[in-house]
């Protein structure tokens, strides 16, 4: 019996050394729940062949729970993760936090020339990357091609908001449930005011003027929302106040939209005849314009990958970060799941592959759209601000969604339109002030 | 006539009963619908309610994807452990105040009760760096402490109100009795105050398996329980209505058939005092 007792032990002592002998760095990587993350998590074996001395530990959460918890956790240097997600609108406020560690000589093999310039920009600080694109998007419209040619109408290369409500009302069928537009209405930064800041600019419109005062009373503001209401309320679905991308997305995919305005990826979906039933029935435009005007107002989002510089395993994280977002992952998709999954927007080479174009009608469209996006200039006023579907502002997270709620309460009716933008110019402006602007 | 109104009553009770109940479980019955369904029909705005292709695909996604086994553990050590470790502080500590009240008794039960007025997120930063400095951080025992901590004042308090019933004479009878302290809280006391404490158990579990807030924030990947789990599945870009029912359906089995066992017990500890 104490025999046995002491082989065992003896045995589960020599498992323990043996395990310490093989020390592995363990990375933590923090990511959400998008289908191109997800992928990447499955192929983490194939990174592991190339690389047995990392262990890559995956924590996936909702986005608002990740942007929280990593938050926290880099504010007060908890250290718990060694590579993040993170969009392009903290890139730069955290970057400049001294949050993110620059990222330099990714590999011989990385060609960090081919990384999108459009994409790359939003993601450099003082001339350094401090994240690399994981996958990027802008937005465009997507319609119903069988729909329009039964409206008797033909999509214009550039179409103007005046044809896409004549457009609307023309598709509108709600005795068969066809609404003729499904436009984003619940209420966020990154929900409804990713879509109405892109319309604004559009509409030549901005947020602030170059004294930080916010422009909600101005004509562009009131013509933005007056459009909108209206294509929602007329020729929208019902409930349409609690639509977000997903929302939309199922309606689309479902025949229920004939047009519909949203980020590039949604084109994947809808094209997808496994997901979708109307796959073979869909066309890409630009983002609307004003009638004249020239600013599409495109959004440009791209979700990234950065190491953070409270991290103590540097070297393991930027191996994983570098093989992420290299030439060669892009090949390994192609290879494991087919070409048209490989992450899209963020390098010159895959839009310049014609496998590619072959089998992603959209691509050329995605292509335009991320290249028509202007960061740096968003708006056609002068403005103190970058960024293009957000302003890029610590503040602007809370501001946008409390503007947002405004006008999805104005979609839901139990607001007007004036009241609406009255309630946001003085909600941001409070803010404004409060947070200490015009900053000298 | 009389009978007659009051089988009336009855049935009218009976069916507000069944009502309330079916209105509460309603949202748990269609997670469970859902996660039996493909993303397409769970979004569905004609939503099915028993007939439609029945299908085990996203639990099956769900298990490939997650090392399910390895959150519903930490669940387990979590909510267990606090709840034990709860239990330990929180005997001796209503014992103290039921029996032998001072002054100021009243004044810390309401202290006591005070702290959980403040939002989490109140206090997060300064328990997420002092979790740091203990390299409590992503750690199950991290989270037992944290957990014990918000978790107390329920468990003194209704252990406290349970002990409270307990006719002081029969203690004092043990103590005439030549019972020492520790005998008489454990021999004499917590016998009679057994489902109490029961109840006070089952309801801290429940409570620690459900706490989403700490749970969330404290973790990382090792330690993580099951609420992490469902967190994962939630998606800005991309269908996921049935995979995170399906997860859900995952992270409340547990806790729901525990809950079902051991509801007797629930509702005795929860509506009758400690000694009938």
């Amino acid at each position: 019996m104490t025999m046995t007792l002491r082989a065992l032990a003896g045995a589960s002592l020599t498992v323990a050394l043996m395990g310490t002998a093989s020390a592995q760095t363990t990375i933590t990587v923090a990511t959400v729940n998008n289908g191109d993350m997800i992928r990447m998590q499955r192929l983490t074996p194939e990174f592991n062949a190339l690389h047995p001395d990392i262990k890559v530990n995956w924590v996936t959460l909702e986005e608002n729970v990740l942007r929280q918890r990593v938050t926290t956790d880099i504010a007060s240097k908890g250290g718990q993760y060694d590579v993040l997600t993170i969009g392009n609108y903290e890139v730069p406020i955290w970057a400049k936090q001294g949050w993110l560690m620059p990222l330099e000589n990714l590999g011989a093999d990385y060609d960090q020339a081919d990384l999108l310039p459009q994409v790359a920009q939003g993601l450099t600080v003082d001339g350094k990357l401090h994240a690399v694109p994981f996958y990027a998007e802008s937005s465009m419209l997507m319609y119903r091609t069988d729909l329009l040619e039964k409206a008797g109408l033909k999509m214009p290369e550039n179409p103007d908001w005046d044809f896409i409500t004549d457009a609307a009302a023309k598709m509108t069928d709600k005795g068969a449930g066809i609404y003729g537009i499904c436009l984003r209405g619940k209420a966020g930064w990154g929900e409804n005011m990713a879509f109405l800041t892109s319309m604004n600019n559009s509409m030549g419109g901005a947020w602030f003027d170059m004294e930080w005062k916010p422009e909600f009373t101005g004509p562009e503001w009131k013509k933005t929302l007056d459009t909108y209401l209206k294509l929602m309320k007329e020729y929208g679905p019902p409930g349409s106040s609690s639509n977000g991308f997903n929302e939309n997305l199922a309606l689309f995919q479902t025949g229920k939209c004939g047009m519909w305005i949203d980020a590039t990826v949604a084109a994947s979906f809808i094209s997808d005849p496994k997901e979708s039933q109307v796959a073979d029935k869909v066309g890409f435009a630009p983002s609307p314009v004003r009638k004249g005007g020239s600013n599409h107002g495109n959004w440009l989002w791209s979700w990234n990958l950065a190491i953070p510089a409270t991290t103590s395993k540097a070297e393991a994280a930027k191996t994983f970060v570098a093989w992420a977002t290299s030439p060669a992952y892009a090949k390994l998709v192609a290879e494991k799941d087919g070409i048209a999954n490989v992450p899209p927007g963020t390098r010159t080479s895959l839009y310049k592959n014609p496998e590619y174009v072959k089998v992603a009608p959209f691509a050329e469209m995605t292509l335009t759209a991320i290249e028509a996006a202007n960061t740096q200039k968003p708006s056609e006023k002068a403005v103190p601000y970058t960024g293009g579907q957000f302003v890029a502002i610590p503040e602007f997270q809370a501001i946008g969604t409390a503007v947002g709620q405004q006008f999805s309460a104005a979609l839901a009716g139990s607001a007007t339109a004036d009241q609406a933008l009255a309630a946001a110019q003085a909600l941001t402006t409070r803010e404004m002030t409060r947070a200490g602007y015009p900053k000298k | 006539m009389a009978r007659e109104a009051t089988k009336g009553h009855k049935a009218a009770v009976t069916f507000l009963a069944w009502g309330v109940a079916l209105l509460i479980f309603f949202p748990i019955l269609w997670t469970f619908l859902t996660s039996f369904k493909t993303e397409g029909e769970a979004i569905n705005s004609h939503p099915s309610f028993l007939f439609f292709d029945w299908t085990l695909e996203n639990y099956e996604t769900v298990n490939q994807r997650s090392d399910y086994l390895a959150h519903f553990w930490n669940s387990v050590v979590i909510s267990v452990g606090s709840t034990v470790l709860g239990l330990i502080i929180a005997v001796p500590a209503a014992w103290s105040m039921a029996f032998v009240p001072g002054k100021r008794t009243k004044d810390i039960l309401m202290w006591m009760l005070s702290t959980k007025m403040l939002p989490a997120v109140g206090v997060l930063v300064p328990i997420y760096l002092l979790a740091r400095d203990a390299g409590l951080l992503d750690t199950k025992t991290g989270l037992v402490i944290v957990l014990t901590m918000v978790n107390l004042p329920i468990i003194v308090w209704m252990l406290y109100t349970y002990f409270k019933e307990i006719p002081a004479e029969i203690l004092e009878a043990a103590r005439m009795d030549g019972a020492t302290l520790s005998s008489e809280i454990l021999y004499v006391l917590t016998p009679m105050a057994v489902p109490g404490i029961a109840s006070t158990l089952l309801l801290n579990v429940i409570l620690a398996w459900n706490e989403s807030f700490w749970t969330l924030n404290l973790t990382a990947a090792s330690a993580a329980p099951l609420t992490a789990f469902i967190a994962s599945y939630s998606s800005p870009e991309g269908l996921f209505y049935a995979k995170l029912s399906a997860a859900s359906t995952m992270a409340i089995a547990p806790i729901m058939i525990l809950g079902w066992f051991s509801q007797k017990q629930l509702v005795r500890g929860l509506t009758f005092g400690a000694v009938k």
